[in-house]
């Protein structure tokens, strides 16, 4: 057994409101309010994951989730605790997020592939694949700027998704998308989670994280306030609760 | 449902360590492809919907060259007092554009990617380097010109030509990386970088003897002067790049330059190498903030 991601004792603080100029750090400070107000986004959140499992990251809109991923990829570093991760990460934070809408679909993808760390032959094999999987062909010499909000989602998940990585990070990517490509996207994550590369799954459709994931993380305003099976989760987060909740159509395509 | 995968081991994957690149200049150079597709994208980006395109990078200098040569050459009539004044001009020309252009472009580099910073691990130190690549790429031929009009008006050069040529060279290209590496970072927690970067661009222009020779520096600022006037690695590298240039094209004895000039040149490019460093260290411990302030 192996470990793959080490969270131990994470916290991280964001900075409110910057005073920025002297003149208005003087005045908060003649005040004695403080200069620059924080806010805790993580407190000491500790867990491990090891290589080949499945995690869904849960909880409500601002509990700490796109935070906690952003940690786990290197975009931010903890204030306090420590991070550590083993192999290469391909996050999907945002989809399409590197994107330069004035390069081309064939440029951007380059761009991308070599951000998540592809080499030169990596890109060139897996190329025809990633345009195969986006449904671009078409369109493919265009700038991105111009492609419609579903295609530029398509191409970024594409190329995530088939990036060799040994963790896979997944933020809310199938909010958007239409109903046969979420349920293409599903296939594929489902295909890297049979491979035995780690995923972490940030979503609120209880469905899917059932079906993917073995374990289950709720974050509540920062903390990590439960931690194991994705029933007992959902369970916990009260989300069985509602009949109407987020158990839309296309989660249970899988 | 698929049967749940259990946790498998995989000892090739190396040891855990913290996500994100630290290795800051020399995480640069292992990703070389990298740096090479940012910097085809900032060339692609950097003209487009624009009429004449990269063009535009010789318009500029050109109608700089042409103001300064009518100006200071004819109306002030520098002409008569240094020889190949026009030679003169664009000999330094190329190193103080080259100087103000990776200053402006590496100070917004990381700002202008804040998507990339934001969102996707990337070294962060591609940035700073990328645009002094694009501001080489586009001062390449600008010494090509450069050249064929040395040539063209009987460069006869000597051995410390060369040397100076290929010091004042590393001296821009040092100076400039530490610049837009040092002034990037700071430029994402304090905006009013872009206006230090303004001021600080208006000076070097006057600092450097572009405009008129070392001989007024060195009749007029005495000795004290003219070691603060050299502790400037611009104008270092302006002289250096005239005396590989000018220097050689005009007959001997009418030309003055520092003395030592290939020693003083050679300290300044160790220092520039030590700034190259501090900015290095300024960047790596500004870095961590970038993702959340922008």
């Amino acid at each position: 057994m192996a470990e793959s991601v080490v969270v131990n004792h994470v916290s991280k603080t964001f900075t409110l409101q910057n005073a920025r100029t002297l003149k208005q750090r003087f005045v908060r400070r003649s005040r004695s309010e403080r200069v620059n107000p924080t806010f805790l986004a993580l407190d000491d959140v500790t867990f491990t994951v090891q290589q080949g499992e499945a995690i869904g990251l849960m909880g409500l809109n601002g509990s700490g989730k796109s935070t906690l991923l952003k940690l786990i990829s290197g975009v931010l570093r903890p204030d306090k605790g420590e991070v550590l991760t083993r192999g290469r990460i391909a996050g999907l934070i945002e989809l399409g997020a590197g994107f330069h809408p004035q390069l081309s679909g064939r440029e951007n993808i380059y761009l991308n592939a070599a951000i998540l760390g592809m080499s030169e032959a990596e890109v060139n094999q897996k190329f025809d694949e990633i345009v195969a999987f986006a449904g671009i062909n078409k369109f493919l010499d265009s700038p991105v700027g111009r492609y419609s909000s579903g295609m530029f989602a398509r191409l970024g998940f594409s190329v995530a998704a088939m990036a060799d990585s040994d963790i896979f990070i997944i933020d809310e990517v199938l909010a958007v998308g239409d109903p046969p490509f979420k349920k293409k996207c599903m296939a594929r994550i489902r295909e890297v989670r049979d491979e035995g590369r780690t995923i972490v799954y940030v979503s609120h459709n209880t469905t899917q994280v059932r079906k993917l994931c073995t374990r289950a993380i709720v974050l509540e305003e920062g903390r990590l306030s439960f931690d194991g099976a994705v029933a007992d989760a959902v369970h916990h987060l009260r989300y069985d609760e509602d009949p109407s909740g987020d158990e839309d159509g296309e989660g249970g395509e899988i | 449902m698929t049967p749940a995968v259990g946790a498998v081991d995989r000892p090739d994957l190396g040891p855990l360590r913290p996500p994100g690149d630290t290795t800051g200049l020399f995480g640069v150079l292992k990703r070389r492809y990298l740096l090479k597709l940012l910097v085809q994208k900032e060339l692609k980006v950097r003209y487009q919907a624009s009429l004449l395109g990269l063009a535009w990078s010789y318009i500029k200098p050109l109608v700089r060259f042409s103001m300064y040569f009518f100006v200071l050459g004819v109306l002030l009539n520098l002409r008569d007092s240094i020889p190949l004044f026009a030679l003169h001009i664009f000999s330094a020309m190329i190193m103080v554009t080259f100087f103000t252009d990776t200053l402006n472009a590496g100070t917004k580099s990381v700002v202008k990617n804040k998507s990339l910073v934001r969102k996707m691990n990337v070294p962060r130190e591609m940035f700073p380097v990328a645009s002094v690549t694009v501001t080489t790429y586009h001062a390449g031929p600008q010494l090509v010109i450069l050249l064929i009009a040395t040539v063209l008006l009987g460069w006869s050069p000597d051995p410390t030509a060369f040397v100076a040529a290929v010091l004042g060279i590393s001296i821009m290209l040092t100076i400039s990386l530490a610049v837009a590496l040092a002034f990037s970072a700071l430029n994402v927690t304090y905006r009013d970088v872009g206006n230090f970067v303004e001021t600080i661009g208006m000076m070097v222009l006057w600092s450097a003897p572009q405009l008129y020779p070392w001989e007024f520096v060195a009749d007029r600022l005495g000795p004290v002067g003219e070691q603060i006037y050299l502790a400037n690695p611009v104008a270092m590298a302006v002289l250096l790049n005239q005396r590989a240039f000018w220097v050689p094209a005009v007959d001997s004895g009418e030309t003055v330059m520092p003395d030592n000039l290939l020693m003083h040149g050679g300290i300044m490019l160790v220092c520039c190498l030590g700034l190259v460093g501090v900015a290095q260290l300024i960047f790596a411990r500004l870095e961590h903030g970038f993702a959340e302030k922008m």
